[in-house]
């Protein structure tokens, strides 16, 4: 079913906690995440605000800022190498080069004051060991990769010179001009327009499939992961709550949470009066529910999810789903 | 039209904003939004979709007169309140109140919730301490928060709490119109849910009639009666929510209702849904669609189509409806074929 199991994975995260250790007391922004990448798959982390899903992100590239944040246990395997225990020297020759990032906003992401192609040939001359000439040639061949038009022209262009959908794209061929084997992308199209999102989304696809290259993609926005993903991990409160591919999360979940999340969206075809709703609301990660941290908006729940926290159980193959009572969801 | 039911009306609504420029003498302003009308019947929802930049938020304000329209009629209940002046403008706000996107912005941090709701109780002298704490407390058990929740500050609440006090805030006049600018766009999933079927049932409760502004198309399909789309600065198409869902015919609309992720993986998209940006976005003439309109002909780059009505209650600004109708339905038979 799932081609890229057989494969040896790219990317494996095991047991990752990331906390924030604040003047008011302890974030455990993302507790116990295991989950792995394939080469030349999408694997999107979706879940709400706070729930650790950018976190997650950011620990795999260890760009949590410290103090506060300190990844306080967790072991992360990248092709070959334990990124926990690398120097930074050496994290830096993977940052940007091996693993890239793009950011939810290209407007605070890039930088105003140079050119786009500057900030495309930056990367290009850290870590390829190009010419300058050569570099140029690379960031037009990137622009014009991403479909920007006249990328001769545009390489010379201002930040502020592009529109929003322009700026992501050149954001995206900034991140993939050294042929990276893992994109981390961080809400890539939140702040664009629908028919812009749409584009974006589906030139990221085109590329990856081009170049073979796998992507993590974090978003709120199920609708952006049906588009593009391949399987999908739902987290709330730091935890991953369900797990599968992306037919098997739209068609037959196994999580209450996941639920809610699709039946919290209104529909285009029939007409409900109400919608369904996720009573309550995100606990507050300071001080999280004992047991299930799902337990106090859950319609499933029983006197054991209040005791303790369930484990992932396995539905099937590789379908899991963090709920003691998820033969009875769906 | 003797007699209707219309709360409002708008007819040739203007706003251009000009650049100021020290060194040219650039007097070309920018249309924000370039002649628009429409009528919002009294209990009815109108929603008003577009992208950013398309001028629905600057609608929005300027029909509240919360920003100077540049020309145009807006009458209210019958009454022209495009030129009323301050003190008559002041008289006539309980009526017409405003939700904005941004419930961490548009709440005084210093204030607590119960100041924030009751203060429009206050200024137009509706009711004073007792009476007033009453009447916050009914309206914070209205929107689903507790009484007690009048004593905390803004910033100690989740934003789609938050939310909840600026339309307690909204409501706490009794007002007959408000008009409601992204209202679930800054919050969770979860919680738009839940804000929606509070604004929903507020309507049914109080009768209210709301302008309901949002990009998401999912969201105003939800919640209305009828939709008018807006494409840089004008309605390109508008007509009653289930049959312009159903029924797209501007193709501006069509693209927009494509691009929606369907929430179902076997029905991805992998074609192209615009042509690609190539020179200005505006042209100077002819219809503003036309750079990016996937059907555009040469008539589009003269002449500007007029907003016609081709069903009843649904009136499209496109050239060619008959020729994409066409193709379209000679594309649903191949399917069947094929």
């Amino acid at each position: 079913m799932n081609q890229f199991l057989e494969k040896k994975p790219l990317l494996e995260v095991r047991f990752l906690s990331t906390h924030f250790f604040t003047e008011e007391g302890v974030i455990r922004a993302v507790e116990n995440v295991s989950f792995e990448i394939h080469p030349g798959e999408i694997l999107s982390l979706v879940g709400e605000s706070g729930c650790g899903k950018s976190v997650t992100g950011l620990s795999i590239l260890r760009l949590i800022p410290s103090p506060p944040g300190r990844i306080i246990n967790g072991d992360i395997q990248f092709d070959g190498m334990k990124l926990l225990e690398l120097e930074e020297k050496e994290m830096e020759r993977v940052r940007g080069n091996e693993i890239s990032m793009i950011f939810q906003e290209p407007m605070t992401s890039l930088n105003p004051v140079f050119t786009i192609g500057n900030q495309i040939m930056e990367a290009i001359l850290l870590h390829q060991g190009l010419h300058k000439i050569e570099a140029r040639k690379r960031a037009i061949e990137m622009l014009d990769r991403v479909k920007i038009p006249f990328p001769e022209m545009r390489v010379d262009a201002y930040p502020h010179q592009l529109s929003g959908g322009m700026r992501q794209r050149a954001m995206i061929a900034m991140a993939l001009s050294c042929q990276p084997k893992l994109l981390i992308a961080d809400e890539p199209t939140t702040a664009l327009d629908v028919t812009i999102q749409a584009e974006v989304l589906r030139l990221l696809r085109e590329i990856q499939r081009e170049m073979g290259m796998a992507v993590m993609l974090i978003t709120h926005d199920l609708g952006v992961v049906t588009e593009i993903a391949d399987r999908v991990a739902v987290m709330y409160a730091g935890r991953i709550v369900e797990y599968a591919p992306i037919e098997t999360i739209f068609g037959q979940m196994r999580h209450p949470y996941t639920k809610g999340l699709l039946d919290s969206i209104p529909q285009l075809k029939e007409r409900r009066r109400r919608l369904n709703t996720i009573p309550g609301q995100v606990p507050n990660p300071m001080n999280l529910p004992e047991g299930c941290k799902f337990h106090p908006r859950c319609y499933l729940m029983v006197e054991e999810c209040k005791k303790e926290e369930p484990p992932l159980f396995r539905v099937n193959g590789d379908h899991f789903s963090r709920c003691i009572r998820w033969q009875e969801c769906y | 039209m003797a007699q209707n039911n219309f709360l409002i009306q708008i007819r040739d609504l203007k706003k251009y904003f000009y650049r100021e420029r020290i060194f040219s003498s650039d007097k070309k302003p920018i249309r924000a939004v370039d002649g628009i009308s429409f009528s919002i019947q009294k209990g009815e929802t109108l929603g008003l979709v577009g992208e950013s930049g398309c001028g629905k938020t600057t609608v929005g304000k300027s029909i509240l007169r919360l920003i100077e329209p540049t020309s145009g009629e807006i009458i209210f209940k019958d009454q022209n309140i495009s030129l009323l002046g301050r003190e008559a403008l002041r008289r006539l706000r309980p009526h017409m109140q405003f939700i904005f996107q941004d419930p961490y912005e548009s709440l005084n941090p210093r204030m607590k919730a119960g100041e924030i709701v009751g203060e429009g109780l206050e200024v137009h002298r509706i009711a004073q301490r007792k009476e007033k704490d009453r009447r916050v407390s009914e309206l914070l058990e209205k929107v689903g928060l507790h009484p007690q929740d009048a004593l905390r500050y803004a910033h100690e609440f989740s934003g789609g709490q938050r939310q909840r006090i600026g339309i307690a805030r909204a409501i706490s006049l009794n007002p007959e119109l408000i008009v409601a600018d992204e209202p679930v766009s800054a919050l969770d999933v979860s919680i738009q849910a839940q804000i929606l079927n509070l604004l929903m049932d507020l309507r049914d409760q109080m009768g209210l009639t709301y302008l309901f502004i949002s990009h998401d198309l999912r969201i105003v399909k939800h919640i209305s009666d009828r939709v008018a789309v807006m494409y840089m600065g004008k309605i390109v198409e508008t007509g009653g929510g289930e049959n312009l869902f159903q029924n797209p015919l501007h193709p501006y609309t069509q693209v927009l209702l494509r691009a929606i992720p369907k929430l179902d993986p076997s029905r991805r998209k992998e074609e192209a849904l615009l042509k690609e940006e190539h020179g200005p976005i505006l042209p100077d003439r002819g219809c503003l669609f036309q750079p990016r309109c996937p059907h555009h002909r040469e008539r589009c780059q003269i002449e500007e189509p007029l907003l016609l009505e081709e069903e009843e209650g649904h009136l499209v600004a496109c050239h060619f409806i008959n020729l994409i109708i066409t193709k379209r339905s000679l594309k649903n038979v191949l399917s069947l074929v094929g």
